[in-house]
């Protein structure tokens, strides 16, 4: 596939990063020389440097035969513009575009064919923003996540001694809760992927990776793992746009304290907020969160641009007694040297936000990507189309489509319904199937599946 | 350095226009053939004359008003157009003072509704349509009436009518003509005016009823053609129509306007006072008629319901017409209802006090004081409507609680120095500032102020004017600095 990616700012990079190692073909636009070189050092891309609204600089990008746009610049209007152009000018069959501002957002015809003709617009900070929200809602899981319009979900915690679940055979669990049909889909152990299978038996510190329909999730939550008391009091480190965002989504619900070192931008905080308190001060600033009462905090979030502030003030929330600290963390090496330490849940904004560019790049008919455990493993949503002779799995049983090992399909939803998938399911045509993939390596193997043959057609 | 010559020559413009204003008594007259016709033949033409000789003496000076003259402009149109207004009353009744004359025709600009006159409806009809038509023109503003049909102004005129319109934050233009703005507003305001006029006829009153009640009740002015007030018509379908034309006239005016362009209830969801203001007088009037009931002033709950809220929302929105002798209720009522007049109107209404949106900005700005005690370090903002208020305008509100409470004060201590009891002296400064009518005690609403001596009149006199506009605008003029180069 043949991609145009315009910015070269955290997201672009990231999406780079993430597509250029699926064999894509990558053109980066940006105005700064310096970021693209840095950029072309490490990876294999092509680059170009000029203003990603200027139709020459587009050509020049290769945008005429290009599949797909990803405008991510940092101005919404520059994005636009070039969706815009990318539209009437090169015809670009799939242009996505990252928009901040809400007001582009409220009415449909914005992006509609006759204004800017957006196919996807993608706003990181609000994916972020509902990863955490997710995580204020459920305290108990380290990650939610949504499929099929929020019918499915799938639910990570770590499992830990004297919890329900620890110490038993999977095959257990069916007795616990016989009234809601859950899959445990994948088990991490250290950094390692076991496939559950009936009698494996979940020791404490794993990783499990649950599905169920999104109304059991509470249900299942609860077998899993022992209630924590719901969260009432949440302390956000860092009023950026994250910050903002996360205090807006929770101020009603929770009552919710947020901490921002400029002053200027403590002002709008206040203004933009309605309940929520704002204050000023270093969010690694001890005697600050001393007097803030950090000690009863349920939920500590650092979401400052700082890496190492992140870190360190959800290290200092946790040592003043915090209950649960989540960090916002870029870099890679910091995430696997914390996770599972004294920082409950580290959240890589990368991959967080990824998934919704990656089901545009996936062949078949992916829908939904979800990447997990920083990149290494997936969990898809495919809709499978064709009859029994053009696709591999329909009318089959899940026992009989041939899954590379280190895949697993957990679930399918056929219309309105949620089907836990058992060995003996049968697959038909307009399923969503969702697909837990271990290993990023089995991808190719496994959108083959869901793909209609071509001599079919 | 203030320019005299150009305010002179603006102001007997709006001279010449008020003695135009005086043609219509003299209609009434006609039609009435009462005896006061003569008296409005010798004051329109002797307004008119001063009017036409002051702008021959000053013509040729027009400049843009700066704001330092549109303060002196405003202070001398509110204090020289009632004198004019007493010409009619003087050459009517040759044994009436000026003082009193005087105070009368203040009392009806600044619509407070406070008389000195008594045996109302013996009164010839025009100088009854007169008082009533003062008041109506005081309500909204003759500076903004000025504004709004006369293009003499300019630039300057928003900064004048600022000095004019009650409320602390004054510069959300309605339009972007500042003409269009006064023009609008007068709009509204007689649109509503012919509303209550007819609804009044409907109702039960005859024309002339009609017509000046809903001068006085649309300006939240209290004047009325008979000495009982609206006891005199005892009719209950009248009291919901005047207590629901004076909720609307407690509204901010902008307000209506905006509803009145976008056909929409929804500017009033948006507006931070109604909420307050609405809820304050439901609970007001419940809460009276409770007590009312409970110490058995009246034999049923519906009695006491009936006039509490016709008396309260009268008062609160600082309108002065009375139904009932309230003076008489336990003294818990009529103190509360003291109380309310103090603030419960909305800025940019008709009614005077401190209004509901001040109230709000302090008692936020209290709240945040306490909280910053709490959290040292959290930044709590003012806010209205979801808006930011800058500190600049809760320091002026400060500012002017505090000379407004000072006025209080003063006003208190000169009217009991000079000899009242203090009951009357305070209730006295309260609805004199806050332009709502009759007292308690020797000011209540059975009575009226002509027990007052010549220097109380004109104590109230001045308190009249000082809460009208707003304080600063009439002790600025009277400052030192103001008139320093």
């Amino acid at each position: 596939m043949k991609i145009v990616i315009l910015g070269a700012g955290q997201v672009g990079s990231t999406v780079a990063e993430s597509l250029v190692s699926e064999a894509n073909d990558i053109t980066v636009v940006d105005v700064d020389g310096a970021r693209l070189r840095n950029l072309q050092d490490r990876l294999d891309l092509r680059t170009v440097v000029g203003s990603a609204a200027h139709p020459s600089v587009l050509v020049q990008a290769g945008i005429e035969d290009c599949d797909l746009m990803i405008a991510v610049t940092q101005s919404d209007e520059t994005n636009l513009v070039a969706c815009r152009l990318a539209q009437q000018l090169f015809n670009v069959p799939t242009r996505i575009a990252r928009l901040r501002a809400t007001d582009y957002l409220t009415n449909e015809r914005v992006l509609g064919p006759d204004c800017f003709d957006v196919n996807l617009a993608i706003c990181p900070e609000q994916v972020l923003t509902d990863y955490i929200v997710k995580l204020v809602e459920f305290p108990e899981a380290l990650q939610v996540l949504e499929f099929a319009h929020g019918k499915v979900s799938l639910v990570a915690v770590r499992a830990f001694q004297g919890g329900p679940l620890v110490g038993h055979p999977l095959k257990d669990l069916r007795k616990h809760i016989p009234s809601v049909d859950a899959r445990i889909a994948a088990i991490f152990r250290g950094d390692s992927p076991i496939l559950p299978e009936g009698d494996t038996v979940v020791q404490a510190g794993d990783e499990v990776f649950c599905l169920a329909a999104t109304e059991d999730i509470r249900q299942v939550l609860r077998e899993l793992r022992r209630m924590d008391k719901p969260v009432s009091r949440v302390m956000i480190a860092g009023g950026g746009n994250i910050g903002l965002r996360l205090a807006r989504a929770v101020e009603r619900d929770y009552s919710v304290k947020i901490i921002e070192f400029d002053k200027r931008r403590c002002e709008m905080l206040s203004t933009r907020l309605d309940r929520a308190l704002v204050l000023q001060g270093d969010v690694t600033d001890e005697g600050l969160l001393e007097t803030e009462n950090v000690a009863d905090m349920d939920l500590f979030v650092a979401v400052t641009n700082d890496d190492e502030n992140n870190i360190m003030s959800c290290l200092l929330a946790k040592r003043m007694g915090a209950r649960r600290v989540v960090a916002l963390i870029n870099r890679r090496s910091y995430v696997d040297l914390l996770q599972a330490g004294q920082i409950d849940i580290a959240i890589s904004p990368a991959q967080a936000t990824i998934g919704t560019l990656l089901a545009h790049v996936r062949r078949g008919h992916v829908t939904q990507v979800h990447s997990l455990r920083r990149g290494v493993a997936e969990a898809l949503e495919a809709v499978v189309h064709g009859d029994h002779d053009s696709c591999r799995c329909i009318g089959r049983k899940i026992e009989e489509i041939d899954l590379p090992r280190g895949a697993a399909i957990g679930a399918i939803v056929r219309g309105d319904k949620v089907i836990m998938a058992h060995h003996d399911t049968v697959v038909q045509a307009e399923d969503h199937v969702i697909v837990f993939v271990t290993d990023k390596k089995l991808l190719p193997k496994v959108e083959k599946l869901f793909e209609v043959s071509v001599g079919f057609l | 350095m203030v320019r005299l010559l150009p305010v002179i020559e603006v102001l007997s413009v709006v001279i010449v226009m008020f003695a135009l204003a005086m043609l219509l008594p003299l209609g009434v007259a006609f039609l009435y053939d009462d005896e006061a016709r003569h008296a409005y033949g010798k004051a329109v033409a002797a307004t008119f004359a001063t009017g036409a000789a002051l702008w021959i003496a000053t013509r040729g000076n027009r400049a843009e008003l700066q704001p330092r003259d549109g303060f002196l402009l405003v202070a001398l149109v509110w204090t020289v157009v009632p004198a004019f207004a007493t010409l009619p009353l003087l050459i009517h009744f040759p044994d009436l003072s000026f003082t009193d004359a005087y105070f009368e025709t203040v009392a009806a600009v600044t619509t407070t509704g406070s008389t000195l006159l008594s045996g109302l409806d013996a009164l010839p009809p025009s100088i009854n349509f007169w008082r009533c038509e003062l008041q109506w023109l005081g309500g909204m503003g003759i500076i903004v009436l000025a504004v709004a049909i006369l293009p003499l102004l300019g630039v300057g005129g928003s900064q004048i009518m600022k000095a004019e319109t009650p409320g602390p934050m004054k510069d959300t233009k309605l339009t972007p003509r500042i003409t269009g703005t006064a023009k609008g507003l007068w709009l509204v305001y007689g649109i509503m005016t012919l509303a209550c006029m007819l609804v009044y006829k409907a109702v039960g009153m005859t024309w002339f009823d009609a017509i000046v009640h809903s001068f006085s009740t649309l300006s939240l002015g209290g004047f009325s053609s008979h000495d009982q007030n609206f006891g005199f018509f005892n009719s209950p379908a009248i009291e919901a129509a005047a207590i629901f034309f004076m909720i609307i006239a407690g509204l901010n005016f902008g307000t209506h306007f905006l509803a009145f362009r976008r056909l929409s209830l929804a500017p009033y969801r948006s507006d931070p006072e109604a909420g307050a203001y609405l809820a304050l007088l439901a609970l007001s009037v419940l809460g009276i008629a409770a007590f009312l009931f409970i110490n058995h002033v009246y034999p049923s709950f519906g009695t006491a319901l009936r006039h509490s809220a016709f008396n309260v929302v009268s008062i609160a929105t600082t309108t002065g017409f009375s139904s009932v002798n309230f003076d008489q209720w336990p003294i818990f009522a009529p103190v509360w209802m003291l109380f309310l007049c103090c603030f419960t109107a909305c800025s940019g209404s008709t009614g005077g006090g401190i209004k509901m949106i001040r109230a709000e900005l302090m008692v936020r700005q209290a709240r945040r004081e306490l909280m910053s005690i709490i959290h040292p370090r959290a930044y709590l903002p003012v806010k209205v409507s979801g808006q930011r208020v800058e500190n600049n305008i809760i320091f002026a509100v400060l500012a002017f609680m505090l000379i407004w409470g000072g006025s209080v004060i003063a006003v208190t201590m000169l009217m009991a120095a000079s000899g009242l009891d203090i009951v009357t002296a305070f209730s006295a400064a309260i609805v004199c500032i806050t332009n709502t009518g009759p007292g308690l005690n020797q000011i209540g609403p059975a009575t009226n102020y002509a027990v007052l001596n010549d220097f109380q009149t004109w104590v109230c006199t001045v308190a009249m004017l000082i809460g009208r506009l707003e304080l600063f605008t009439l002790f600025i003029v009277v400052t030192p600095a103001f008139w320093r180069n």
